[in-house]
């Protein structure tokens, strides 16, 4: 029995080297060298300065901007997490109950109109970045009115948003959505020739 | 929002690129446990050869299962002691760019715990708790070492049904070195550098400081992620480098990622009933198993789709999105639920907590069953024999023979180690929720209250005794109470599943081998597989029927008669 | 009923039997004894606190559930004393059993020597250097040394030699065992080994369970049903906390919900308390219906090895063959006409009442319509067979003109001896015809007519009627027969294809057996054989199941773990058939044990927590759990404690009887044993439940 101890250590220390400082260090090295930009955060630059990462998802107030989904951390990535409500809670049904007040509010929409489920509820991660087509969608005349957008501006607005959809992956995987952050960007630089057509 | 084709695409693809990839990976396991000549020896043979010089192993000793199991617990004793020190020095320690403080002890040993486990429970933020260097060097480490440590548990076993009259079940240090260097390194560098390739991050930097369009500020925490996730996915860990897990988009940032992170869950476990079956010469014997893991799945599968899918409450009239992440929506988030805690992995891509009650009892039920469903790494598979070894005791009674299984008698000892094996984790869930709901230590840490409330502490307690990890994440854990008792509970969970497998290694080995006949109970049929499905779910119904009524079943009610707390 | 069922199923409700368990029931109360069966143990205890609890309040003032707490507290009592019958029961029949056994054993006498008159003696009560005598169609009753006489014994039980072999007082050929039989002449013998009276004793302390030591896999099985009673235990013992937690949410105290009486009986009916209280009757009758099958087993641990055993050796006399081999045909001498060697033969045979004797007879009729003359009336003389001059015959005096015929036949070398003595030939093909009859293994008998060779009549073994389907079945049930014999291969290839054995030793010496068995058991086979000779005790001993024929010798009887009284030796069969239904029934009632708790989760965990939840409406949402509709929280729990106990007494014909075995494959067993007591066991409680529960609730019992 005893002389099994000194394997253990010394093998849990030669894997440690291995799999703890070659093995990342060797991913690290490999991902810097094939892919510097995503392997360091999938950042966003915008004049030069970095904005974001396309990853990682931002608070949009105002009616300026398209806004991202509820988030129970508000967008602050230290720590990333989620409220962790359950079906039956009554804090939930509360904020669920009044994102959707607002969202119909703020949007003008119909009183009993569905707003999609990810515009009512927060995300896992708290970081979310995408919405629905639809939750962008229903937020184009709320931003093209606060853009004071004319007809035409509303149009490449919402062709924007049909073009910033992302389709599930390989036509596949996982659901449409729309980058909230990449839109955000686009619709500034929409916002400049728009009111030159205005 | 509609459950439509695509989703059904989604899910046959799913469990058809695991039926796919099973043999592959099955067969190359198969390989390396036996020692033959294999592709990867090439690369690695020299750094074999070279730790067992370094560590003065004789990779031709063969062990009894006493000195198996010994070292074995030694070894995961060792990466206890190092974890721990790690976590406690992590602020003299190098990469650790964001200066982070040392861990509290109950929170160090918990995870130290965790991490050894194979549980990869995790009370605490990844982003905001564990340095680079502790990332790295200690927590991805037992990633890979708790992962071999549960697959090698199979060997002995296997050794024991093909061999005869023999004490010898192998060597650990040699099974554990080959199934690290072999399988789990080469499998995590590959889909380490598909995840960067995608999104994930793999950097040594610390966390970006910028400055948003509307002017607001953000840190973006970054680090060595990639190579962690790939390893916890594959190795049934599951512990997150950031706090979301899953859900984060640096560890998932596309569908895609989200598809081979899930299927990397089940692979290996997968894999391994090939592998045993490979390796015991019958393959039906392993088609049974796979097909009863496979049923269970599917049937697990379908109830919580079903109950996402349904479940409309009346002040959102669509199904609920709490805790998903949008480019996943439903399905996917089902699906690895489902796949996470059958699998004994615990990452997670949606917040079990925020989910339907029967979608919530579904990751329950997985666990409760002792991770059976595909399991853990090699866990899935020694956790199965236990059941494996009830169902032929009970079968061979009714058929009036003395129960064997490929040709070893089960007997009196064999039933004892089976019955702890089964019993034990199923005693620590029950014995510390009873504990965790009436005292106030357990209560305080609540944020549901009501039946969801009782269903967060419950499971707490079955993802710790079932070394699973995930979590009704509500549940604050990192307190005094929780981060010992959870301790306490991981160990049992592990130790108390793995010493009897090892024992009835053992015994199995020491046994003749008794050539089937027509009056052997074939244990590669249907039937066998149907009875194998019985005996596990009455005996996981049995046990927690009580406690699920008073979680998930009644809070289902409720719910549905739309009330809250 | 026959005398040999012994004590039949009828008679299990025999009054005197039935008076002295429900004694024993309360006897067994005891729990010192009970604390065997943890099971058992955990109710009898569980049923203690309920008194305690119902003393408590009926001292103290608390009416309101004092009724219904005592009603489930006497039927926790009830479960335990249901239980205890069932034992008893079985002790009892088992004790009627061993008792008949005794009377019937006391009945076979030896006709021993006192002080020089022969007194009949009970076998049993022959003790060391008791003289006795046999003469020709007695079984010597021990073993023992001739001290006076000659004599040819038959001891084909032992050796499985039919040819007789000669035992005489003397230095030599003086050993005679227990068992064989004396075929002619007279023997006094001199007993040298005890018969063992104490033996029976044993056995009967067996039966009666006192001294019965759990088996191997009883031993497994309550380790499983210690396991399943533990977590039940947790099951319950963590309730009353999650209960707790329950009530503060919706605001009521759930104090009543979780009395102890009503915890207790959620236990009660939990653990396996089917299979526990019936686990003890299941094994003794196991051994009873080996002792209706007059086999005695001298350890519960071979009855249920028995059911293991995948390879039987067989002697092939008595086993696979008749004992006695038959003409079978007749080889005349050259120049003679069959028809005069049959006539020869069967007049030299008319007297011979050996089962031989009387096969030449009937073949010569057969054969060639040859009617056997009463020769007697001619005043034949019979010769008989002795030992000295091996051979038999008649001498019949001149008659119608024939001349007097002096017919002899015997073996081939006798009778070449007796021609050549008296200056005759015999003939070379007769003597080549006799070499092939031995290659054959058929035993040759060489008749002589005044002097003259007339052939050879051919006696052959005769393969048992029905014997080649019981080994089809076996092959079915998985066991591989081996014949041994002493033939040579040929012959034995022969029997072998047409008894339908899977294998053969041919040539089998003692030591061959001995080796076969090892060489089974090193390859994981479970070894059967049936022996009655001394040299068989080896080979008994080292067999799993070894049957030792109650004619055989002291010494096999000791090395072997069963006693055939019957020295059938086709008997082995039937043990592991028994062997494999006590195991059956054990697995059943275990499934269907732990299949009834499904429903009886559902009549109690909806009593129990229906409240919950509820907010101010008279049912929680549990109570749609109670899917059974049964009355009330009360008649719920007290039917489903009612039926846990009743269930009990209602099974114990089926342990005692066993469950149905038929031989075929495993898996059509178990399918058929899964869908009575699997299914069944999840159905049935659920109809008896709800039928107690209209009872319960038409009584108005709570």
């Amino acid at each position: 029995m005893k002389k099994a101890i000194l394997p253990a250590i010394y093998l849990t220390l030669s894997m440690t080297f291995v799999t703890g400082i070659i093995y990342p260090l060797f991913i690290t090295a490999v991902s810097q060298l094939i892919f510097p930009g995503r392997a360091d955060g999938s950042l966003v630059k915008v004049d030069g300065s970095v904005v974001g990462s396309k990853l990682i998802g931002q608070h949009f107030t105002g009616d300026r901007y398209f806004w991202s989904r509820p988030s129970s951390t508000d967008y602050n990535a230290l720590p990333s997490g989620a409220s962790n409500y359950g079906p039956t809670s009554d804090s939930l049904k509360t904020l669920v109950e009044r994102r959707r007040a607002d969202f119909i509010q703020l949007n003008s929409l119909p009183s009993n109109a569905i707003v999609p489920a990810e515009m009512l509820y927060a995300s896992g991660s708290g970081l979310d970045p995408d919405i629905s087509p639809e939750g962008a969608e229903l937020q184009i005349e709320r931003v093209a009115r606060a853009r004071r957008f004319g007809p035409r501006g509303r149009e490449a607005l919402a062709k924007l948003v049909r073009r910033s959809v992302r389709g599930p992956q390989f036509g596949l995987l996982g659901e449409p959505r729309v980058n909230v952050l990449l839109l955000n960007i686009a619709l500034d630089t929409l916002h400049v020739t728009g009111r030159k057509t205005s | 929002m509609k459950f439509g084709t695509l989703d059904v695409l989604q899910v046959a693809l799913f469990i058809l690129s695991l039926a796919v990839l099973t043999p592959i990976i099955g067969s190359f396991m198969a390989k390396v446990f036996s020692g033959e000549k294999h592709f990867m020896k090439s690369f690695l043979g020299k750094t074999e050869e070279l730790i067992y010089r370094v560590c003065r192993i004789n990779p031709a000793e063969e062990m009894n299962w006493k000195e198996y199991t010994f070292a074995l617990l030694a070894f995961n004793f060792a990466g206890f002691i190092l974890l721990l020190l790690f976590q406690e020095v992590q602020q003299i320690l190098p990469f650790n760019p964001q200066h982070l403080p040392a861990v509290s002890w109950d929170l160090a040993i918990n995870t130290a715990v965790s991490f050894v486990t194979n549980t990869n429970w995790q009370s605490y933020a990844g982003e905001t708790t564990m340095s680079n260097f502790v990332q790295m060097v200690g927590l991805t480490v037992q990633n890979f070492l708790s992962a071999a440590t549960g697959i090698v548990v199979i060997l002995p076993f296997i050794r024991g049904i093909i061999r005869k009259t023999t004490d010898d079940i192998g060597n650990f240090w040699v099974d554990v070195t080959r199934t690290t260097l072999y399988i789990l390194l080469p499998l995590s560098v590959i889909l380490a550098i598909i995840l960067v390739g995608q999104g994930t991050v793999q950097t040594l930097t610390h966390y970006h400081t910028v400055k948003a369009i509307t002017g607001q500020g953000q840190v973006i925490p970054v680090g060595p992620a990639a190579s962690q996730i790939a390893i916890k996915q594959l190795g049934s860990n599951g512990g997150g480098f950031f706090n979301a897990n899953g859900a984060h988009p640096f560890e998932n940032p596309t569908p895609l990622t989200d598809f081979l992170e899930m299927l990397s869950i089940l692979l290996i476990a997968s894999g391994l009933v090939y592998t045993y079956g490979r390796l015991i010469g019958s393959m039906k014997q392993a088609l049974v198993i796979w097909s009863v893991m496979l049923v269970l799945f599917v049937s697990m599968l379908s109830v919580s789709l079903y109950s996402e899918w349904t479940f409309h409450p009346a002040y959102a009239s669509t199904p609920t999105m709490e805790g998903k992440e949008t480019r996943f929506g439903i399905t996917n988030s089902v699906l690895w639920e489902v796949a996470t805690t059958s699998a004994s992995n615990g990452s997670v891509n949606a917040m079990h907590d925020s989910m339907t009650p029967l979608s919530g009892m579904v990751a329950l039920v997985n666990m409760m069953t002792g991770e059976v469903i595909f399991g853990g790494v090699g866990a899935g598979l020694y956790g199965m024999f236990h059941f494996i070894l009830l169902t032929v005791f009970i079968a061979g009674l009714m058929v009036g023979r003395t129960p064997e299984y490929l040709g070893k008698k089960i007997e009196a000892y064999e039933v004892k180690m089976a019955v702890i094996g089964v019993v034990a984790p199923s005693a620590a869930i029950l014995v510390f929720t009873a504990i965790g709901v009436i005292t106030r230590g357990g209560i305080s840490s609540l944020n549901n209250s009501g039946p969801h409330g009782f269903s967060e502490i419950l499971y707490a307690f079955t993802s710790a005794a079932a070394n699973n990890g995930s979590a009704f994440a509500g549940l604050n854990t990192n307190t005094v109470f929780y981060n010992l008792s959870q301790s306490a509970g991981m160990v049992i969970g592990r130790y108390s599943v793995i010493v009897p497998v090892l024992a009835i290694s053992g015994s199995l080995a020491r046994k003749k081998s008794i050539p089937p006949s027509p009056g052997t109970f074939p244990t590669d049929s249907p039937l066998f597989g149907f009875l194998l499905i019985g005996i596990i779910i009455i005996i996981s119904a049995l046990t927690f029927f009580p406690a699920l009524a008073l979680g998930p079943i009644v809070e289902h009610f409720l719910m549905l008669a739309g009330k809250t707390f | 009923m026959d005398n040999k069922s012994g004590v039949g199923l009828a008679s299990a409700f025999d009054r005197n039997i039935v008076v002295q368990a429900l004694a024993d029931s309360f006897k067994k109360l005891n729990p010192k004894t009970l604390v065997k069966n943890p099971v058992m143990f955990v109710v009898e205890v569980v049923a203690v606190v309920s008194t305690y609890v119902v003393a408590q309040s009926a001292i103290g003032h608390q009416p309101s559930s004092l009724s219904f707490d005592a009603q489930i507290t006497v039927w926790l009592w009830i479960t335990v004393l249901f239980a205890n019958f069932a034992e008893a029961i079985a002790e009892g029949r088992g004790k009627a059993q061993a008792e008949a056994l005794r009377k019937a054993r006391a009945e076979t006498f030896a006709r021993k020597l006192e002080n020089g008159k022969e007194v009949n003696v009970p076998a049993t009560e022959l003790s060391k250097d008791d003289i006795v005598v046999c003469e020709a169609g007695d079984v010597i009753p021990a073993d023992g040394l001739v001290v006076e006489g000659i004599a040819s014994v038959d001891e084909s039980a032992i050796t499985g030699e039919s040819a007789p072999v000669i035992r005489e007082s003397g230095e030599e050929r003086n050993a005679v065992t227990g068992g064989t039989k004396v075929l002619s002449d007279r023997i006094v013998i001199r007993i040298i080994a005890e018969q063992g009276s104490t033996f029976m004793d044993k056995i009967i302390s067996l039966v009666e369970g006192a001294k019965r030591q759990k088996t191997p896999n009883e031993i497994a099985l309550t380790i499983l049903l210690s396991a399943l009673t533990i977590v039940f235990l947790l099951a319950v013992a963590t309730f009353p906390p999650f209960m707790h937690y329950s009530g503060k949410a919706s605001g009521i105290s759930v104090n009543e919900y979780v009395s102890l009486p009503i915890l207790d009986s959620l236990l009660v009916c939990l653990i396996p308390t089917t299979i526990g209280g019936l686990l003890s009757a299941i094994g003794i009758s196991g051994m009873d219906r080996l002792i209706r099958k007059n086999v005695i087993a001298t350890s519960g641990r071979a009855a249920e090895a028995a059911g293991d055993v995948d390879v039987l050796l067989l002697d092939k006399t008595g086993t696979i063959t008749l004992g006695n081999r038959m003409a079978s045909d007749f080889l005349p001498a050259p120049g003679i006409p069959v028809e005069r060697l049959a006539d020869a033969a069967q007049l030299s045979s008319i007297a011979d009442e050996t089962p031989e004797g009387r096969s030449i007879v009937i073949l010569a009729k057969e054969r060639y319509g040859m009617r056997a003359k009463e020769v007697r009336d001619v005043g034949a003389t019979f010769i008989p067979f002795s030992a000295q001059t091996k051979m038999s015959g008649v001498e019949i005096p001149a008659l119608d003109g024939l001349g007097p015929r002096s017919i002899r036949k015997g073996s081939g070398e006798a009778m070449k001896k007796f021609v050549t003595e008296i200056g005759k030939t015999f003939p070379q093909s007769v003597q080549k015809n006799l070499e092939e009859i031995a290659r054959q293994g058929s035993t040759p008998l060489v008749v002589v007519e005044n002097g003259e060779v007339l052939g050879i009549v051919q006696l052959k073994d005769i393969v048992k009627g029905g014997i080649k389907e019981r080994f089809a079945q076996l092959r079915k049930m998985g066991i591989k027969t081996v014949m041994i014999t002493g033939d040579n291969a040929l012959t034995a290839a022969a029997i072998a294809a047409e008894a339908g054995v899977d294998d053969f030793i041919a040539e089998a010496k003692p030591e061959d057996k001995l080796a076969r068995i090892r060489q089974e058991q090193a390859s994981g086979h479970l070894v059967g054989m049936i022996g009655d000779g001394t040299n068989d005790a080896p080979a008994l001993a080292q067999a799993d199941v070894g049957i030792a024929m109650n004619s055989g010798t002291q010494a096999a009887r000791e090395a072997g773990n069963m006693v055939d009284l019957d020295s059938n030796p086709t008997k082995l069969i039937e043990v592991v058939e028994t062997g494999k239904k006590l195991l059956m029934t054990r697995g059943a009632l275990t499934t269907f044990s732990i299949a009834n708790d499904v429903s009886k989760y559902f009549a109690i965990i909806p009593a129990m927590t229906g409240a919950l939840y509820a907010f101010g409406k008279p049912y929680g949402p549990l109570s749609a759990l109670n899917i059974m509709k049964l009355g009330s929280p009360e008649s719920a729990i007290l039917s489903a404690v009612i039926f846990n106990a009743i269930i009990i007494i209602l099974l114990v014909p089926l342990a005692l009887k066993g469950v149905k075995y038929r031989p075929v494959g495993a898996s059509a067993v178990l399918r058929r044993n899964l869908l009575v007591y699997g299914l069944g066991g999840i159905i049935a409680p659920f109809i008896g439940i709800k039928l107690i529960d209209i009872l319960v609730n038409a009584l108005r019992l709570v």
